[in-house]
């Protein structure tokens, strides 16, 4: 069965490149606009990989990834951080709170499809 | 017997004094004094015989019989049956270091300036007649003795001018013999050796020179004393000497002469000087005890024959008082005549000399350097050495003192005789007596009592004794005297509330001390001694002397302001609030006046001042340990100021301190914000610059690296390329817009405007969005619109935004927009009213800060935008003194308002 990934975030356009990178590797993607959604949509979904935005409505992506960290039935999902804050202590508070990467944007589409490709297989 | 050839005879007597003094000093100097010996002690002693026994004893054996003889069993009383006071007096005077009688009296009671004052200034008026008399002899038998061999002594009245006045050269003569005798250099401890032992030289030549006369006439004119007391009961002369009823000395008067003279001998202020200042071994009163009264009873023992024989040679005709003069002179001896001249002048130096110098010591010390001391410190701080200064006081004074005699001399002197100017001194100096013995041997009197037994005793004795001595002189009325002030007779000051049949001395002294003792014990009961006068009291009552450092007592009512002074109050009220506390007593009022007390005091000082300081300012309130001199009072204050001065420099420091690393903390939260602000700022707009930033390049990397995809992604990617392209853009020419409104910069292009202008102008660039989301836009000017001078394409901007934003968040098909303005008196307002969701309250002035939008809780996905506009529009209707501000409620719509105000008119229309 293929990978499932979950796309969070509020820009539409990210949204979309996101969604199709994602698809074009064969993965199964769903996606969530707010914090609130991710939630949700975690719940549902169940993916194995959340592609998360910081800075969104509702919830921030902090919120989410502490919630998912809080649940043990959601141990095995691996979240990846991608925000335009790019500061070292933002990044610093990410990795505090569980997530097992953090990339900031803009980002290369090359390398973050490889990553997310290495955090699956691990 | 030429005058110039007495002048001469006098000056070498004086020059011959001098030597003796000069001899003595530097003997004195080197160390084999010649005064540590008991004999020339009891001489010098006999100052206490000045003309006044010389030649008045004479006179008063001739007109009032014994009662001469009460004025020299005082003294002898005194010596032979006080010793035990006088030792304990001597004793007291070493231990604290007094320098006079003034300073004796003063010390006692807390060393009161007031009292020091006070006795120095009954002492000088008191002194004064007794001064007039050493003139008046002096300058008596100097005229009589240059007319020898006449024995007519010159007329004296009013006529006689100063010049000619041979006493006025006598008083200048004694002043400046005392001046060169007395105040050559300053004594710390006021002893003058050469003076004791010119003193002491003196005596001997008064007495022997009078012991010349009394041998001459007992033996030469008479066959001994036998003939002599024959002769005179032939004449009935002896029932003179008789006491009763009718004669002129009476039981009464005899007591209270023999009292006088015995206080007087102590209280004299050369007596004092003399017996306590200048006695250099408490020993030597075992022999002066027997030896004094020897030499009083060797120069009394001659009086009578020579009162005798003057009478039954002259009569009562001639002055009594120049029986001793006259005698040789009536026989044509000018040798003995000089001699007794000169024996004479011996009497008058002497009293004058010690007198003058005791009395010019208390004057400087007592009286005027307290003055100056209080009216000009800064005068006497500036000083570097004060003993010219202090010297040149007392050479004042003793000018002054002499020249007063002379003055009282000119007034009374014709009309008393010698005896009685002397007992008129006497009563005022025994004034002394209540407050100098009771302070000796009763610890209860106090300053206040001091202070009022002396004013009492010196205004009666002023009242019943020296105002009637300048009415007899004819200087006052004489109805004041026989009908009394105003007529009243009680009044009369020599029969004072009816009190008659008293010589005038006992009517004087029963008066003056009842009112002087009854007021010093009356007021002393007022109150308990204080803290200084209790100590005062047992150094003085039980002579004390091992009180040693640590063993202070001062009250807290006194160390507390002490403390406070360099401490500050609050914080010595705390330490000795704690002390008190942990002495287990309520409060600081409570604390005992005790050695602990003080010392603790001291200890406190000691941290401020240094212990040295601490030391004599606390002595300053106990008035213990070593008497604190002038300069080192002022050297205190100097330096207590410098270090009140410099406290106050480093509070001043320490303040302007404070407030400098206020206002730097204030500077520094202040940056930190700035800094914040401006990371917040740079954050947000890092982060509103990336994320279309991220869409661009990852869609360029999509189309990039897969040129297969299908051409429908390619034109949508492109497309979001394009798009988010304008959108970071347009991000960066608000974000630099904004930079240039808010640092000032604007740009601004003013000029005349007509709002409806911009309202129609706005309304054209929004209207093909408005018809694209079909939404009604509708404008309602109530004009017409006065021409303001603003920047017409700023407030386009302003309304392009506002309209723009309602079209944004109005539902497209229902959404309806309406822009009105209206012009009142001040101002002109716009208003752009929508049908849209409306604003949260908590968010309406969230909206006009940068990057926070609005409505993204309302609408699935955020508002387009850059969170700028409204920002960038409030700067600008600010700019031109305007408000910009939104009122709406959650679902009803929002209408935002600006206003202008028309002090922008144009008025030129």
């Amino acid at each position: 069965m293929n990978p499932r990934i979950l796309i969070v975030d509020d820009e539409p356009n990210i949204v979309v490149s996101l969604e199709y990178l994602m698809k074009k590797e064969g993965f199964q993607v769903a996606v969530a606009v707010d914090g609130e959604e991710a939630l949700v949509k975690i719940a549902t979904f169940k993916p194995d990989l959340v592609l998360l935005d910081v800075m969104m409505p509702k919830k921030s992506g902090y919120e989410v990834c502490q919630e998912i960290r809080a649940n043990p039935e959601q141990a095995g999902i691996k979240v990846m951080m991608l925000t335009a804050k790019g500061r070292d202590t933002e990044v610093a508070k990410g990795l505090a709170l569980g997530a097992d990467a953090y990339v900031t944007k803009p980002f290369s589409t090359k390398e973050l499809v490889a990553q997310v490709k290495a955090m699956l297989a691990a | 017997m030429s005058s110039w050839g007495i002048v001469l005879a006098a000056l070498g007597y004086l020059a011959l004094l001098f030597f003796i003094a000069y001899k003595a000093d530097r003997r004195a100097d080197a160390g084999r004094s010649v005064i540590n010996s008991p004999s020339v002690y009891a001489l010098s002693l006999a100052v206490y015989c000045t003309t006044w026994t010389y030649y008045g004893s004479v006179g008063r054996a001739a007109t009032s019989g014994i009662n001469f003889l009460p004025v020299y069993l005082g003294p002898t009383l005194l010596f032979t049956l006080g010793g035990v006071v006088l030792q304990k007096i001597i004793r007291v005077v070493k231990a604290n270091r007094i320098t006079s009688i003034a300073d004796f009296i003063a010390s006692r009671y807390g060393k009161s300036h007031l009292i020091g004052g006070l006795v120095t200034v009954i002492a000088v008026i008191g002194i004064v007649p007794y001064i007039a008399l050493q003139l008046k002899a002096v300058s008596s038998s100097f005229d009589l003795l240059a007319r020898y061999p006449l024995l007519i002594p010159p007329l004296r009245d009013g006529s006689l001018s100063f010049l000619t006045d041979s006493a006025l050269y006598v008083a200048l003569a004694l002043a400046a013999f005392t001046i060169v005798f007395g105040t050559r250099h300053l004594d710390a401890t006021e002893r003058h050796e050469g003076m004791v032992a010119a003193i002491a030289a003196e005596s001997l030549v008064k007495l022997l020179a009078f012991l010349a006369v009394g041998i001459y006439v007992t033996y030469g004119i008479h066959n001994g004393f036998a003939d002599v007391f024959n002769q005179a009961r032939g004449e009935a002369l002896l029932d003179a000497l008789r006491v009763n009823r009718d004669s002129a000395a009476s039981y009464g008067g005899w007591f209270s002469l023999t009292l006088l003279a015995m206080l007087a001998a102590l209280l004299l202020p050369r007596q004092f000087q003399i017996t306590v200042i200048e006695n250099v071994n408490e020993d030597h009163l075992r022999r002066a005890m027997w030896m004094f009264p020897a030499y009083l009873f060797a120069i009394n023992i001659f009086v009578l024959p020579i009162t005798f024989s003057g009478v039954m040679e002259f009569g009562l005709g001639l002055d009594t008082d120049t029986f001793v003069l006259t005698l040789p002179m009536a026989h044509h001896l000018p040798w003995l005549a000089l001699l007794v001249f000169l024996g004479g002048l011996a009497a008058a130096t002497g009293m004058v000399i010690v007198e003058t110098i005791a009395l010019s010591t208390m004057v400087c010390n007592d009286l005027v350097m307290p003055v100056l001391l209080r009216l000009r410190p800064q005068w006497l701080q500036a000083k570097q050495d004060l003993t010219g200064l202090l010297l040149n006081i007392r050479r004042g004074a003793i000018v002054l003192i002499l020249l007063l005699g002379y003055l009282y001399f000119r007034l009374a002197g014709e009309a008393y005789a010698l005896v009685a100017i002397g007992l008129i001194s006497f009563a005022a100096v025994v004034q002394f007596g209540p407050v100098l013995l009771g302070g000796l041997y009763w610890k209860g009197g106090t300053r206040p009592g001091a202070l009022a037994g002396l004013i009492a005793g010196f205004g009666v004795w002023t009242y019943t004794l020296l105002l009637p001595s300048f009415a007899k002189s004819g200087w006052l009325s004489e109805t004041f005297l026989t009908q009394g002030p105003w007529q009243i007779a009680l009044l009369r000051p020599q029969q004072l509330l009816g009190l008659t049949g008293l010589d005038e001395i006992t009517h004087c002294l029963i008066w003056s001390m009842l009112a002087n003792m009854g007021a010093y014990i009356a007021v002393s009961l007022l109150r308990m001694p204080n803290a200084i006068e209790a100590e005062q009291a047992i150094r003085f009552v039980d002579n004390k002397q091992s009180l040693r450092p640590g063993n202070l007592r001062a009250s807290a009512a006194d160390l507390l302001p002490l403390a406070s002074r360099f401490l500050g109050a609050d914080k010595a009220n705390e330490a000795f609030t704690r002390y008190a506390q942990e002495r287990g007593v309520g409060d600081i009022e409570a604390l005992p006046a005790d050695a602990d007390l003080t010392y603790f005091a001291e200890t406190l000082l000691a941290g401020a001042i240094g212990s040295a300081s601490a030391r004599v300012m606390i002595a300053t309130v106990t008035e213990e340990g070593a008497p604190v001199g002038i300069d080192e009072v002022l050297h205190i204050l100097d330096e207590a100021s410098q270090i009140r001065a410099y406290s106050h420099q480093l509070e001043e420091q320490s303040k302007d301190l404070e407030r400098a690393s206020l206002e730097l903390r204030a500077a520094n939260e202040r940056l930190q914000e700035l800094d914040r602000l401006k990371d917040d700022f740079i954050s947000t707009v890092t982060h509103e610059l990336r994320t279309p930033l991220t869409a661009i390049r990852a869609f360029a990397e999509i189309l990039h690296s897969d040129p297969k995809a299908d051409i429908e992604d390619r034109k949508r990617f492109l497309g979001i390329i394009l798009v988010e392209t304008e959108r970071l853009s347009r991000l960066i020419n608000q974000i630099l817009d904004l930079a240039k409104l808010e640092s000032g910069s604007g740009g601004w292009r003013i000029g005349p405007l007509d709002i409806s202008d911009a309202v129609h102008a706005a309304i054209n660039a929004i209207s093909q969005l408005a018809q694209d989301k079909r939404v009604a836009l509708e404008e309602a000017l109530h004009g017409p619109f006065p021409i303001i001078q603003a920047d017409g394409d700023r407030l386009i901007q302003v309304l392009i935004n506002l309209l723009s934003n309602a079209v944004k968040f109005v539902p497209a098909e229902t959404g309806r927009i309406k822009v009105e303005a209206f012009v009142s008196d001040k101002e002109i307002r716009v208003a752009v009213a929508d049908n849209g969701p409306g604003i949260r309250p908590e968010d309406q002035e969230i909206i006009f800060e940068k990057f926070r939008q609005g409505g993204g809780n309302i609408l699935t996905g955020k508002p387009e935008g850059t969170g700028l506009g409204l920002p960038i529009s409030r700067q600008i209707v600010t700019h031109f003194g305007g408000r910009l501000w939104v009122e709406s409620q959650l679902g009803q719509g929002a209408t935002f308002f600006f206003t202008l105000p028309r002090t922008a008119e144009e008025t030129a229309g």
